[in-house]
Order: structure tokens, then sequence, then C-alpha cells
């Protein structure tokens, strides 16, 4: 037993996560300066890389976008009590699935149809992807960590399939399928300002970041608000007394997944529809796991989620532009400090609570 | 003469706005065994922690055996030779008992000539004090009761000399209970200091050699037991006259059968049975007592009285509704058809712990019309709601924010009754009503209990505690090794005659 650390909302969520983010920084620096750069320069460089341009910003906030979607299927799956660790797998079926809706009928409807049909296509096969190993955990006992990770690797497999063997082009040697008509593209942010008689350098950010942050206020009315929402909290923390409470525990499961995987598969949105115009291989590129420390980070909490998106956003965004300018500062430098980041606010998120927790009474008892 | 084992002088520490502590001072006489008594929130479990390095005074001294020390944590406090056994045990499920013991005092590297040292160290304790605890048995598989033996065998260990035991009896059959008393007693001739926290004022008079009494953070007074009474502890423990008997001239009217089970059947998931052709009826404007040792089939009758859980065999007949194994009543179905149920674990079935008061307090009702605005849930109703049955039932403090689990046991109680009253049920089930619960607390559930028996509900009460059932029940039901063995009005009843049906497992396997 030890005393219950009982903390100020404010140190809580405000001062602890920017204290554990600074600690991450400071260490990466140490990293920087062993390998003989100056952590400064590097800082400069990615800060001003990822928020110094309207370009940059729009790269940032393009993968925010991603971040948002898989963030928030790991947080709804978390409030239920799973571990769904295949958004990657959610996400990509999520762009199989507006891709085959995009070539089917992309020629033939207006943008006005075709959008929302795309994104109900990416929600819906995330949605499927994610209902079989909520199936077989709810009624069959399976575990759903084990299949999730499994239907990873079978969502790749279906992908490269898919690709190989029925969407590429007839004598197109590139594991791509053919290019989407426009109406089945979701219009960059650049366009949109232009029809409207504004100039902004163009950057793949897409009217997904909107529907991103729609389905943050959809996921936290769902979760606090919603009566389905109320059962799914329920299961997650007791499962015993929301049985005692007659909510059908299966059901919960399947629904929290269910949303989940639509949140994942919106990655397809934004990166097949709104990015690519196309579908191409492991265009998710490790976002779906990205979208655990997202989660984690912002505490399970649209808000946070929002906060956490920005700053892995800025993160890889800067990280490009780092290992552009500076000479020998790899890509994988940047990896190794948002490793770092996601080891000290995440993994290690309330090791520094007993020191606040210690210095707030000193300051309290002071007074 | 002797110095006290324990002295404190003058202990205060507040938590924040709420003063657990204030000015305690009592002395502890070495080879006694000292009661400490009190109302939930009335600060012995702060005091213990302190006594055990837990927490920092911030004021007052304390003496172990007339030397004034400085506690700073439970390695210091083990040292001056404290031992503590709590109310929840602190062992490793899946160790054995021997190297629970060693956990933490492992000695050496390597473990195999340890666990042989402290074998022989072991063997020798258990001949010399009578704590017999099968050393190689893995936890997990033990009864509490051993599992107890085990805790204050590990704190012996540890070289305790003043052993404090929080809520010992909270969770052990009265034959437990009664083996207890043996060991603690053997103990305390061995030369122990006994501290004991507890609720059950019984306990305290057969077994205590002064007692303490302590509310809001405060002594009221610390008096030898031939100055007290299970009467006067109580009014000085609350502060007022108690009353927990039956009250006198009562008159039972009884209309028609609400619930009707017959022959309810269930196996354990190791085939053990665990009910065997139950039959029971409940009609309005009774309390039925279901008596019995703990683990004789009573939860698992309010499991599948509940829906919790369907029986292999049997029927139900509620409302107007028949239920087979086949389709047996759900969960979903029985507030509908007005049967409520107050579960006997309230931390894990009748709350959600991590929910503030508010959510929890419509745990059950969430789809009643009133809670809800279309899909989403009406906060607003919710909270109102939760402020008049806090309200109603004195559920202290009056905060529906506050979260579920920072509620004191017995004030979560009275959120859940006042939850599985307030819509007004025609069968009520409730088990163990009171368990951990202060006597003030008990007292107003009995209230409550008898107030909705006379408004003409069927009430089911499966309680551990004899007392309570000769307190509340209209009718006592026996239940031994998953059967109903006897039946008998309350005016039949005497502790003898139940302790007979209740042991009439053993009857048998002697005869």
């Amino acid at each position: 037993m030890s005393q219950p650390i009982q903390l100020p909302k404010w140190i809580d969520i405000g001062l602890l996560p920017l204290w554990n983010l600074a600690i991450a920084l400071l260490v990466a620096g140490g990293v920087v300066m062993l390998i003989g750069h100056s952590p400064w320069q590097a800082l400069s460089v990615l800060l001003n890389g990822a928020l110094g341009s309207a370009r940059g910003l729009g790269y940032s906030l393009y993968y925010a976008t991603t971040f948002i979607f898989t963030g928030l299927a790991v947080a709804v799956a978390i409030h239920a009590g799973l571990f769904n660790i295949g958004g990657e797998g959610q996400a990509t079926l999520g762009g199989v699935g507006v891709t085959l809706i995009a070539l089917w009928l992309g020629a033939k409807l207006p943008a006005v149809v075709m959008l929302p049909l795309l994104v109900l296509a990416a929600a819906g096969f995330g949605m499927l992807w994610a209902a079989v190993p909520a199936y077989l955990q709810a009624w069959r006992g399976s575990h759903i960590v084990i299949t999730t990770i499994m239907f990873n690797f079978l969502a790749a497999g279906l992908n490269s399939y898919l690709l190989v063997n029925w969407l590429r082009p007839a004598g197109s040697m590139a594991v791509e399928s053919a290019e989407f008509a426009d109406s089945a593209r979701m219009p960059a942010l650049h366009q949109i300002a232009a029809a409207l008689g504004y100039e902004l350098p163009s950057s793949p950010l897409n009217l997904s970041l909107i529907i991103a942050l729609l389905a943050c206020a959809f996921v936290g009315w769902f979760l606090w608000k919603s009566a389905a929402g109320y059962a799914v909290r329920a299961v997650g923390s007791a499962p015993r007394a929301a049985h005692y409470a007659g909510i059908r525990p299966r059901a919960q499961v399947l629904l929290a997944m269910a949303l989940s995987g639509a949140l994942a598969g919106m990655v397809g949105v934004n990166e097949i529809s709104g990015v690519q115009g196309k579908l191409t291989l492991d265009f998710v590129a490790g976002a779906g796991f990205t979208g655990i420390a997202v989660s984690l980070m912002g505490r399970n909490h649209p808000v946070g989620i929002i906060l956490a998106s920005l700053l892995f956003g800025v993160l890889y965004q800067g990280g490009v532009e780092v290992s552009f300018e500076l000479q020998g500062f790899s890509r994988e430098m940047v990896v190794t400090a948002q490793g770092l980041i996601v080891l000290f606010s995440g993994a290690m998120a309330t090791v520094s609570a007993p020191l606040f927790a210690r210095a707030y009474a000193a300051i309290k008892g002071g007074r | 003469m002797t110095p006290p084992a324990v002295r404190l002088q003058g202990i205060s520490k507040r938590f924040g706005a709420v003063q657990a502590n204030r000015d305690v001072s009592f002395d502890i006489a070495a080879g006694s065994v000292h009661g400490l008594v009190g109302e939930n929130g009335a600060g012995k479990s702060t005091l213990m922690a302190i006594l055990y390095g837990y927490y920092h005074a911030d004021a007052g001294t304390l003496e172990v055996n007339g030397q004034p020390v400085q506690i700073a944590n439970s390695q210091q406090a083990i040292a001056l030779g404290i031992g503590m056994v709590h109310q929840h045990f602190m062992l490793v499920d899946t160790l054995s008992c021997l190297e629970n013991i060693m956990l933490g005092a492992e000695g050496g590297f390597f473990l195999t000539p340890s666990k042989a040292r402290v074998r022989a160290k072991l063997e020798a304790l258990m001949a010399e004090t009578g704590l017999q605890v099968p050393l190689d048995a893995v936890v997990a598989d033990l009864p509490v009761g051993e599992l107890q033996r085990l805790e204050i065998l590990k704190a012996l260990y540890r070289g305790a000399r003043i052993l404090i035991l929080d809520e010992p009896t909270a969770v052990l059959t009265p034959q437990e209970t009664d083996q207890l008393f043996v060991t603690l007693r053997r103990l305390q001739q061995l030369g122990t200091t006994l501290i004991l926290i507890t609720h059950k004022l019984r306990e305290v008079m057969s077994l205590c050699s002064a007692v303490t009494v302590m509310r809001a953070g405060q002594v009221v007074e610390t008096r030898p037991i031939a100055d007290w009474s299970e009467a006067s502890l109580a009014e000085s423990m609350v502060g007022r006259k108690v009353t927990l008997g039956r009250p006198e001239g009562l008159e039972i009217k009884t209309g028609e059968v609400r619930l009707q089970a017959t022959g309810l059947s269930l196996k354990h998931a190791n085939g053990v049975p665990a009910l065997k052709d139950v039959s029971l009826s409940l009609r309005a404007g009774e309390i039925v007592g279901v008596a019995g040792v703990s683990g004789n089939g009573q939860s698992e009758l309010l499991e599948v009285l509940s829906g919790l859980r369907a029986p292999e065999g049997g029927q139900l007949d509620l409302g107007g509704a028949s239920f087979t194994p086949e389709a047996w009543l759900d969960t979903a179905q029985a507030r509908p058809l007005r049967l409520a149920h107050v579960p006997e674990d309230r931390h894990a079935v009748g709350l959600v712990m991590s929910f503030p008061a508010w959510e929890s307090a419509v745990l059950g009702y969430q789809n009643l019309p009133k809670y809800r605005q279309g899909a989403a849930m009406n906060h607003a109703a919710m909270r109102e709601a939760t402020k008049q049955m806090q309200e109603r039932f004195d559920v202290r403090p009056r905060d529906e924010n506050l979260g579920s689990s920072k509620f004191s046991g017995g004030n979560q109680q009275k959120l859940i009754l006042a939850r599985e009253i307030g819509e007004q049920p025609t069968v009520l089930l409730v088990g163990q009503p009171t368990r951990g619960v202060d006597i003030g607390a008990i007292e107003f559930i009995h209230k409550q209990l008898r107030a909705l028996r006379d408004a003409g509900c069927a009430v089911l009460l499966v309680s551990s505690e004899l007392d309570e059932i000769l307190a509340l029940a209209d009718r006592v039901v026996v239940m031994n090794a998953g059967r109903i063995t006897g039946e008998l009005s309350i005016d039949e009843c005497d502790e003898r005659r139940l302790g007979l049906l209740m042991a009439a497992q053993e009857e048998r396997a002697v005869a």
C-alpha cells in the first residue's frame, strides 16, 4: 500500500504531460549531441519545418488527421476494456473500401454523392474488419490482442493480393491501382481556398481534417453522453456490474470494436481519397500503431487525442525537414525522438507524479 | 512496571480539509488485546496507518515499549516488532504459502537453501502458536480462513510482537471466526499485544481487555472491558442510543405470493452441486431470511433468482411470468418485472467504481425514460435523482460528483439501496446488506428494509450475520450444502435450533 496520489486537475492534465514532454525532449537533445549535432539547431529546424510555413503546417495537420483517426479508434476500444492493436489492418481495409467504390462508381457519380459514399465505404470496411475479432472475443473467447494483430497481417496480405491480381491496371508494373476519377478525390484545402479566392501553398491537407474533428466530437458524445456509451464504459470498467445492470457485455464488445474499426478505416479517406488518389501498398505506414501512443498520451480523451496528434504530426513533418537539412541526421533519429516521447509521456506518464504530489503538498503546507 | 506496548500522545493528522485524527492519546498495555472501535471514517485506519508507518502524523509522539520512536515506513515498523494484518489480504495468489511468507525476506540469491531454512523456522513457529498453515499449498486454492492464518504467521515470522488486525472477521464464517479467536488468545498468552479494529461489538466484548472508542477523528474514551457493554459501546461510537434488535409488538400481514421458485438445481464449474432442489416462495409484506454458513449455496441462490445465472433445473414464477432454464430470467428483464437486487459484492457488482456517484446511481435503470433524452442520457435528471437519493438515504458526503469508490462502504451500500428501493420494487433480493458497514448505517439500513416490508414488498435477505436475520426476518430458511434444510417462523427461531439446521451436513456425516 502506498499513499494515494491526489493531484489537482491542472497539474494532472496540464503540467505533468508538459513536464514529461520536456524530459523526453531533453533526453532526445542529449542523443542529438552525442551524434555531434546541436540540439538547438535540430529543434529549430524541426519547429520551423513543421510550423514555420503554411506549407509545413499543412503537412503537419495532414499527418495529425491520420493520427486523430487511429488514436480515437484505440480510445473507444480502451473504454470498452479492449486493446485494439489492429488499427493498422482496419485502416488498410478502409483504403481498400474507398478504392473499390471509387473505381466502381467514380466515373459515374458527382463528388457530392461520391465523397459521402467513400466515407461510408472506409468506415464500413474498417468496421467489418474489426467486427470479426470482436465476435471471436465476445462469443468464442479468442483474445482480441492476438486476433487483431493477426488481422493486421491478413489485411496487408489481402491488400497486396487485390493490388497484384485485380486492381493493377493491365500492363502496369507498379503495384498500385488505377487513378481515381476527380469526383472520388477528397478536395485538398488549398484547392478549396483557391475556389474561394485565397491562395495557399499546396499540401496534402484535405477535408478529412474536418471529418476527423467531427469524429472527435462524436466520440466524446458517444462515450460520455449517449446511452450506448454508458453501457460500453460500464462493461469496460466493471463487467460484472454491467451484467447485473442488464447490459449485455457481448453486444457492447461488438459495438465498441465496430466503432473503433470504423474510425481506423477513416484513415483510408485521408490517405487514399485525400492524397494518393489510388490504392498503394502499405499506405498506413505504422499510423495504426502510432494511434496507440496518441491515445495513451491523450488519456483516451478526444481533446487529449487532438493535442497528441498535433504533437506527432509536428514531429513527423519536422523530422522529415531535419533529415533533409542536417547532414548525417537520418530519419531514424526522428523515430528515436518519437520513441522517447512515447516512453516518457505514455509508458512512464505517472513516474513523476509522486514528485509533483510532494512539491504540491509542500507548497500548500507552507501557506 | 512494564511500560505500555504502544503509547500514542497528541496524534493529529489532516488530509486536505479532513481532520482524520485530532489530538489522539491512549495507551495499549503490553500483552493485552486492545479493541479500537468507531464508525467508518472515525479515524481508526488512519491512526493504525500512522503506527505502521504508512502516514506521518502532523503532530504528536509515539512510544513503543517505553521508547519514543519515529516510524518513517513499514520496514521500520516491522523492525520495531509491529505487524499488520489487513482486511484485504496482501498475498500473491499464484505463490505457495511458504513463498508468500518469504517474499521480501528471501535472504540470498538462491531460493532453495533459504526455503529450507524458512520452513524449519516456520514449523517451529507453527508448533508454538498453533497456527497451522499448509506451507506448500498455493494461495489461490485456500479458503479465506487459512489465508488469514497465513497473514498472521507472516507477521509473526517477521518478528511482530504487536499485531494490528483490521476487521479480521469481516470475511470469515462463524467457524473460522471461532478458530481465529482461539489463535488470538493463544498469541496473547505467548505475550503478543493485539490491536483489534472491528465493527462487531460482540467480538470486542468476548476478546478484548480494553477498548478505545473513536468518533470523528477523536478518542471518545478508553476504558477496561469491564466498564463496557455492547449497548454502551454502540452508544459511545454513534453518539446516541442505537437500537438494533427486533422491534416489539410487530404484526405481520403477508399478502399474495410474489416470487415462487421450484426445484432449483445448479452445479459449480467443477461439477459439485451448488443448489439441490431448492424451492422457496416469497409473499408480499414479509422478509424471508436465508441463514447458513457462507458458501452453502446462498450466493448462488441470489444469482439464480436475480437472473445473473441460469440454473440447470427448476422453475421461477415472478410477476405473472414463468421461467425455465432454457429461457431463464435475465438481468435486463428483472427490473421491468419489478424485481430489485442489492448484490452481495457492492464493489464489483453493485457499483461501477470508476463512475461518479451520479452515473452509478442509475445503474440498472439506465434505460428508464426519465434518465434518457433520445439516444443520449439525461445528465441533469441523473444528477437530480442522485441528489434526492443521497438526501433520502443520508449518503455522506452529499456530493453527486464524487467517485463511487470514494464513499465509505456504508455510504456505498446506502446509495445502492436508495437506487434499488427507489423504483418501488415488488420483490427485493438483498445479499449481505451490512457487511463491513458501521453500526449507525446498519441501524438505518435495517429501518429501510422494515419500511419496505411494511409497504408490502417481498424481501429475501441473505446474510451471514445470524443477528441480522433474527432482527429482520419474519420467516427463516436455512441452507446447508446447497439445499434447504429447514424453515422456521421467527417465533420458532433461536440460535440453537438454527445452528443445528445450519450444521445438518456435519450431523449426517457423523451418523
